[in-house]
């Protein structure tokens, strides 16, 4: 099983390659320049320093959002151009849990988060101790939140009376949101009782080769099951575009036509 | 005879998700075009974030499409050739990510095409004994250009709007007397039934350079005589208003493109772009460059409309001068030609 994987989600451009459960290539760039610019070049230099046939390639793995939009589709516009140039599927996998899945085997509970602007997050809550399990489905949600959120989970988790196991429940935060909001994660951290950590850099950002063993751990489980077609694909924003936000509230409120006009009136609950 | 070359063209710069294949430039075997007007239309005007999302889900089976109707594979592509501006960058992102991804997956050599210049190209299509040198008016919704075609690939700007283009003055006058997007389709409809002379408006004149265009004088001269017939109690003819203001944008158009075809004795003119489908300004043209012996040349609508076998035409002429665009092709929203 030969799996290219792609990474432009967020800060990171990234491709890697798995054969056969190995990594054998994983080139990542958190640079100033634009995904756009750097992305296929990385691709070019993994295959002519792997001696990649694109024939082998068996499929193409990306992370499938939440994200930058942006980002997301040139990942997604990128992997659907391989799928459908070499009549290949796609498995996407979750930003969020491709992240989480670079600290597999601890036994704390992952917060990866992504910089959703104005103190959001895109985050949710993951556990990697002997299986990926996501304890909270991504979101986006202001920082506090979810942080309220993961500490109150952990201390379920360690409450022998609330049915957890009595041992000290970790949080390990991780992301460039994690960056971002530190100083406001810290804040509801204190008093908590909790004892949390912030990821180091080798671990604090998207990473190709965490998304191709993700795939890969993936097709283990439900072999074909895992696959979408390249031309079906779509990204997942977990946000609306600004503009179907106001179309919802354009029907809500009777005001297509003003809507169209561009004098949509907000406010008129 | 040498080999034919065969291009695949796409193109994604506004709304419209298309994709071709182009047979030495000038054979279109197929011109897949999915449109997102009707979504577009609920919000009067594109949505660029919206736009961007319809590329993302439409863009393989345009293609697809597009080599099957063609009855080709990739397999038969000799250069794939992509808009990278100018444009949304959004929406260039998509066609620009996927012809790389293709390009790099298939070996197949990539040429990035300016948006205009896939334009001019239309009329390589629709007229196969035109040859460059020749004069050509570019009116779009982004776009207003006046362009000396030197050569394939070779081009003197002799003038471009200074503010609006005249596709966008035509959107902003439909929304604003309630006829709703796309402007250029409903005005043209509208001022059939109107009288151009009902109402005068400025023609608009820039200081600087005798052939550049302003079009945002005539908007707002529209906008203050709907207030004013607004304030005065008075009911407004949309038909003459409409056939009023079309007037004004196409003797401006006019005036210029025949000043410089008269002073640099060009004698061919060429249309492009989307306003090219406008009927008032293909018949104005026509009738101009026919009373001065001009040969008139203008692609049919589907040409003129943002469509990919333009883009694999003018893809066509880079290709056979050797030009090659690298993996690091980038989007470019105000790419200038």
């Amino acid at each position: 099983m030969k799996i290219l994987a792609i990474e432009a989600s967020g800060l990171v451009a990234g491709c890697a390659l798995l054969e056969d459960g190995q990594i054998i290539g994983d080139y990542n760039i958190q640079f100033k320049k634009t995904h756009s610019q750097t992305l296929l070049p990385m691709m070019e230099e993994l295959r002519k320093m792997t001696d990649l046939k694109m024939a082998e390639i068996d499929a193409i793995a990306l992370t499938k959002g939440p994200g930058s939009f942006t980002g997301l589709r040139i990942g997604a516009a990128t992997a659907k151009g391989i799928g459908l140039a070499l009549e290949k599927p796609l498995i996407p996998v979750s930003t969020l849990g491709s992240m989480a899945y670079n600290f597999y085997g601890t036994d704390a509970l992952i917060c990866p988060m992504m910089d959703a602007r104005r103190a959001t997050v895109f985050t949710g809550i993951y556990e990697e101790y002997d299986k990926p399990v996501c304890r909270k489905e991504p979101c986006a949600v202001p920082v506090e939140e979810i942080v309220r959120d993961v500490l109150d989970t952990a201390g379920e988790d360690t409450d022998p009376a609330a049915g957890g196991s009595g041992k000290q429940r970790r949080v390990i935060f991780t992301g460039d949101g994690a960056d971002a909001y530190r100083a406001k994660i810290e804040a509801v951290i204190t008093g908590s009782g909790i004892s949390c950590s912030f990821a180091p850099a080798h671990m604090n950002r998207q990473r190709a080769a965490s998304t191709a063993a993700l795939a890969y751990a993936l097709w283990q489980e439900k072999g074909e099951g895992c696959f979408v077609s390249a031309d079906d694909f779509r990204p997942e924003y977990l946000k609306a575009a600004q503009a179907e936000r106001e179309r919802a509230y354009a029907e809500k409120t009777g005001q297509m036509d003003a809507l169209a006009a561009g004098t949509l009136l907000k406010n008129r609950d | 005879m040498s080999k034919d070359i065969t291009i695949l063209g796409i193109e994604s710069s506004c709304d419209e998700t298309a994709a071709a294949v182009v047979v030495n430039g000038r054979n279109v075997l197929s011109n897949e075009i999915s449109s997102q007007i009707d979504i577009h239309t609920l919000y009067g005007g594109v949505v660029p974030e919206i736009a961007s999302r319809k590329h993302t889900e439409r863009v393989n089976q345009v293609i697809r499409k597009a080599l099957e109707t063609a009855d080709r594979t990739l397999d038969d592509i000799d250069a794939i050739a992509v808009t990278y501006g100018p444009g949304l960058v959004g929406a260039l992102l998509i066609g620009v990510a996927e012809a790389k991804a293709i390009s790099w997956a298939r070996n197949i050599p990539l040429i990035g095409v300016h948006h205009i210049e896939g334009h001019i190209s239309a009329n390589y299509i629709a007229a196969p004994e035109l040859e460059p040198p020749f004069l050509c008016l570019v009116v779009s919704g982004g776009h207003t250009h006046l362009v000396i075609v030197k050569d394939y690939g070779e081009y003197e700007v002799l003038g471009r709007t200074l503010d609006d283009a005249a596709g966008e003055a035509f959107d902003k006058v439909a929304r604003a007397v309630g006829l709703g997007y796309p402007g250029g389709p409903k005005i043209d409809r509208a001022a059939r039934e109107g009288d151009p002379h009902a109402i005068t408006f400025p023609r608009g004149k820039v200081g600087e350079s005798r052939y550049d265009f302003s079009f945002s004088g005539l908007k707002s001269a529209v906008l203050n005589y709907l207030n004013s017939e607004k304030m005065q109690g008075r009911e407004v003819n949309v038909p003459d208003l409409a056939a009023s203001f079309q007037q004004s944008v196409v003797d401006v158009l006019l005036t210029h493109a025949m000043d410089a075809a008269d002073t640099l004795g060009i004698r061919k003119f060429a249309l492009a772009g989307g306003v090219a489908s406008n009927s008032a300004l293909r018949a104005a043209m026509k009738e101009a460059c026919d009373k001065r012996g001009i040969t008139f040349y203008c692609p049919p609508p589907i040409l003129c409309t943002d469509n990919a076998a333009m883009i694999g035409c003018a893809g066509y002429y880079d290709y056979i001068k050797g030009k090659r665009s690298g993996l690091d092709l980038n989007a470019i929203p105000n790419l200038m030609l």
